[in-house]
């Protein structure tokens, strides 16, 4: 036992250097490349270039846009849906869980051909971005969903609600002033993590054939690999902090909450 | 229409409180029934706009996808397009795309679970875990296209890394390594992949009591026997479902290959890009043959993803 | 020879020293409970017969072998954990064979002794079922028939009964007894719950911070405590503090309350601690008030507890307060105010020196039975406190003892 217990804590520090080494290097290497101006010379070169650079800005401003118009198009479809299939609805919950894991089952490259194909015609839609937010809302709806129905499910709703109504509330002052304050730190995970997500999806935007942040990030990196590698890790900036902030509102649930957003 | 008026009359029937809180309480006030009934309409009114919005963006555009599938260039109905899935290089895209995926998610699959099961170990501090994961949820969501440039700054031809080894005399091109090739691609996937799979199979880890591997000791079995007879045997059912989620996750990226090979290999989500901008034949319904193709490949992953999670649920306590 | 012996055994966690200097001898067939409150050592004492931790310092012999550094899985030590060590993916029958599968027997012969076994311990028809489709009582019965398959040397029980209903507690102690006895192994059971231990075993060893407080048959350590921790720990106990008389008579806070009490080696005039258990104090009703004459004395009923059987009753005397069990047909008429005549039964009184109250007990550690539903330990501590309060400054605290 007591060489089992050596043995187990030899080959863990192993794997745990393998994976850490695993994520380490790449950001080492982008970091490097991304302050490299020429042949052992350092500095912000490229940093510079890119936030003097128009593109960079429009682009940038967009995907913010975007995240911010699809967090606020998320909240407000689902708070009241999660709230009232929790309250009058409860028979449709497996139908809303299904619902809601789908955007797993059909990948961003399938679903941007089907909208293609559906809206199309509709031109106005076709070339207005916020086409994009209507949809990420849909890529986000697995964790943006699941983070408020474990909310809700988490603090007693029909017991609230029913304390709230007997005081005379109505649904739409119990919803505002019992429910809302006490899911709060779901809403905020939900919406960071939403926010990663539309930082950085590239494969409905690119086939869309709009110029967001991420779709700019590639358009450089296709000839210039030095600029590519400072926007690499501006993006992995904004996905630290749109984590963080996750964990940092999950950390009042007693757990930490973290959640894979597949958008490759 | 009539459906739900006839489930409606049903519920009408049962007790109170089938329908939710305030549904009850207003039977109990003793309303007559067409209030009551205005009431229940509006409950299952509440759920529309949600239903309509998922319609529209999801399913609709899914629906939309199967039936162009199925549709010729003359606008009938035509097996053209799935046919075309069998042969060339329709049929190799799939055939590379499930390599890539399976590759990825064994290479990740392991990583994954030895890394989780390391932070788990007596005598590694417990103050590495929630660094661990923390750290696995950025990794798990740095994906895509910053991710390829990362490893193009690493493994690409003037990488960090790349040049280091050459300096030590190992030449990564002439050891058959390519960061734009397959075994590039490995390599990138496995670095949102195996932070993914940690993720997913901690808790079932943690669940592994410590009363299992002592009782197999006091029993007379080694490290082997346990694992062989009881670790095993009980996580292989999470290891497994967790490595079907990796698969999804690999067979649907698009953006991480795009960006590594300019759009220029052969897996079925790029090839799915390059008939929609028009690159290869201007053929709309191929897309979407090759499209729906993807939806039936990650479906039955899903499928078997959730046998198995019956499985884990059979001996959850 | 004995089956096992544990010598001078010492282990220390970090900056907590689990056991100190512990020594034990089990003879063989003998079924031995280790009793103490949590952290006492016993479950660490157990786990290092078991293999799962090592000694820094002594040895353990399982007939006269050394097996100080054989690793666990070649010990034959049967371990029945406190709950939750059934394997999960395994039924009740391949939970039993498991020990066997691993010696390689032939599958034949393994079912045959695993059904049989489950029949031992009553569960002859759920032999095909998961764990987690059988109740907590048939998951631990389930696992003792595993310890009991590979015909261990020693079985050893890590508080088997603790995660368990009250009823099925009392039901499968006495089951685990029979099957011990009827096999004539040699048993060590780990528990907190007094009478658990005192109901099942043979010896009984009290432990506390580390260290044998006292080791004997539960009689012996119910009725002859020798040390204030055994008193306090086990069973319920007034502790008074007193004096011994010149006529041999023993006196508390200025009244004689006990006279004919075997003194031992406690000479007149020493100041004793006195033990009365609760059963040994006698109460009738008073129907006026009398002066103290011998060793009869006047009390109050301050508070009464029905228990069932008997009654507890708590009387504040002029030394302060004892409580007293009563058959409970008796105990009808006694509501709070009553006022009493206590006598004390000479013969349920123990006598220790101040000085011998021994390591366990600094005066803070527990009293009373345990967590076991042994009944109301509070009372029981309140005439000790109030008797040491009466004592006038002595040092009723042992930790220079230690």
């Amino acid at each position: 036992m007591g060489t089992m217990k050596l043995k187990g804590r030899g080959w863990g520090i192993f794997w745990l250097v393998v994976g850490a080494l695993y994520l380490l290097v790449p950001l080492y290497g982008m970091a490097q490349f991304s302050l490299e101006t020429g042949p052992h010379s350092y500095g912000f070169h490229w940093y510079q270039t890119i936030f003097d650079s128009s593109q960079f800005r429009s682009s940038f401003l967009l995907s913010l846009r975007l995240a911010l118009e699809t967090v606020a198009i998320s909240l407000v479809l689902l708070v009241p849906t999660v709230f009232w299939v929790h309250l009058r609805l409860p028979r449709l919950r497996p139908l809303f869980e299904f619902l809601v894991i789908l955007p797993f089952v059909v990948p961003p490259v399938a679903l941007a051909v089907g909208l293609v194909g559906l809206f199309r015609p509709v031109t106005w839609l076709v070339s207005t971005p916020e086409l994009l937010a209507f949809v990420y809302v849909i890529l986000a709806l697995p964790f943006s969903y699941r983070s408020l129905d474990a909310g809700m499910r988490a603090i007693d709703l029909r017991t609230l609600s029913q304390a709230a109504e007997s005081l005379g509330a109505r649904w739409t002052t119990t919803l505002r002033l019992v429910v809302l304050p006490n899911v709060r730190s779901s809403l905020l995970g939900a919406s960071f993590l939403t926010l990663a997500i539309v930082m950085g999806e590239f494969t409905i935007a690119s086939l869309l054939l709009f110029n967001t942040f991420p779709v700019y990030i590639e358009y450089i990196g296709e000839t210039k690999a030095y600029p590519a590698a400072a926007l690499a890790l501006i993006s992995f900036v904004l996905t630290w902090g749109a984590m963080l902030g996750m964990f940092i509102v999950g950390r009042g649930r007693g757990r930490t909450h973290t959640e894979v957003a597949m958008t490759r | 229409m009539s459906t739900t008026e006839l489930v409606e009359e049903e519920a009408g029937g049962l007790p109170v409180g089938t329908g939710g809180g305030g549904g009850a309480g207003s039977a109990r006030r003793g309303a007559a029934a067409p209030p009551r009934r205005r009431r229940k309409w509006l409950a299952w009114l509440g759920a529309v706009p949600f239903l309509a919005y998922v319609a529209l963006f999801l399913l609709i555009p899914t629906v939309e996808v199967i039936v162009n599938a199925f549709r010729g260039t003359s606008g009938s109905f035509s097996l053209a397009n799935v046919r075309q899935l069998t042969s060339g290089q329709y049929a190799s895209a799939y055939v590379a795309s499930i390599k890539v995926s399976v590759a990825t998610a064994l290479t990740g699959g392991l990583l994954g679970f030895f890394v989780a099961w390391s932070t788990l170990q007596r005598g590694i501090p417990r103050a590495i875990r929630p660094i661990v994961t923390t750290f696995s949820g950025v990794a798990a969501n740095f994906a895509g296209i910053p991710l390829a440039f990362a490893f193009v700054a690493t493994l690409g031809t003037t990488g960090v890394v790349t040049v280091l080894l050459a300096h030590m005399g190992l030449n990564l091109t002439a050891a058959g390594f390519t960061l734009y090739g397959f075994s590039g691609l490995v390599v990138v996937y496995t670095y949102f992949q195996f932070p993914l799979m940690l993720l997913i199979i901690i808790p079932s880890l943690e669940g592994m009591r410590t009363e299992w591997r002592e009782a197999t000791a006091s029993l007379g079995g080694g490290a082997w026997s346990f694992w062989r007879y009881v670790g095993l045997p009980i996580l292989l059912p999470s290891i497994a479902s967790a490595m079907v989620l990796l698969f999804g996750s690999a067979f649907s990226a698009y953006a991480t290959p795009y960006a590594l090979t300019s759009g220029y290999i052969n897996l079925v989500p790029v090839l799915i890009g390059s008939v929609m901008s028009g690159n290869i034949v201007a053929n709309p319904g191929l897309g979407d043959a090759l499209a729906l193709g993807m939806i039936l490949v990650v479906s039955v992953a899903v499928a078997i993803y959730v046998v198995l999670q019956r499985r884990v649920s059979r001996w959850a306590r | 020879m004995s089956k096992l012996e544990l010598v001078e055994i010492s282990k220390r966690f970090g900056a907590v020293e689990a056991l100190r200097g512990l020594s034990l001898e089990v003879a063989s067939g003998e079924f031995l409970s280790l009793l103490g409150p949590s952290g006492c050592g016993k479950t660490t004492a157990l786990r290092i017969i078991a293999g799962f931790e090592h000694p820094d310092v002594g040895k353990l012999l399982v007939d006269g072998r050394d097996l100080t550094a054989i690793p666990a899985n070649r010990r034959s030590m049967g371990m029945v954990f406190q709950s939750y060590s059934l394997f999960p993916n395994m039924t009740a029958r391949e939970n039993v064979e498991f020990g066997l599968r691993i010696r390689r027997r032939a599958r034949a012969e393994r079912t045959a002794r695993a059904l049989e076994l489950l029949d031992l311990v009553g569960l002859a028809g759920t032999a095909n079922r998961y764990p987690h489709q059988l109740s907590g009582g048939q998951q631990q019965r389930v696992a003792l028939a595993r310890a009991l398959a590979i015909e261990p040397e020693v079985l050893l029980l890590d508080e088997p009964l603790s995660a368990l209903d009250a009823k099925v507690r009392v039901q499968l102690r006495e089951e685990i007894r029979r099957i011990q006895t009827s096999l004539g192994i040699t048993t060590i059971y780990v528990t907190h719950d007094q009478e658990e231990a005192l109901s099942i075993s043979d010896r009984v060893a009290v432990l506390s911070l580390g260290c044998i407080e006292q080791i004997g048959a539960p009689s012996d350590i119910y009725r002859e405590p020798r040390t204030r921790f055994v008193a306090e720990f086990v069973g319920t106990m007034n502790r008074l503090d007193g004096k011994v008389n010149p006529d041999g008579s023993i006196e508390c806070g200025g009244l004689c309350v006990a006279h004919g009490v075997a003194l031992g080696d406690h000479a007149p005039g020493e100041q004793v601690i006195v033990l009365v258990r609760p059963e040994s104090i006698v109460l009738e009703e008073l129907p006026e008030p009398q002066a103290a004459s011998g060793d009869l004395f006047e009390g109050r009923i301050v508070a009464h507890t029905f228990l069932g059987a008997v009654t507890r009753v708590t009387v504040s005397v002029a030394f302060g307060a004892v409580t007293a069990d009563l058959p409970s047909s008796r105990a009808l008429g006694l509501s709070p105010g009553t006022r009493v005549s206590v006598r004390i039964d000479p013969s349920g009184v123990r006598l220790l020196s101040i000085g011998t109250s021994g390591p366990g007990s600094d005066g803070s550690g527990p009293t009373g039975g345990g967590s076991g539903g042994s009944g109301p330990t509070g009372e029981a501590e309140s005439p000790g406190e109030e008797g040491s309060a009466t004592a006038g400054g002595l040092p009723t605290r042992s930790a220079a003892s230690l």
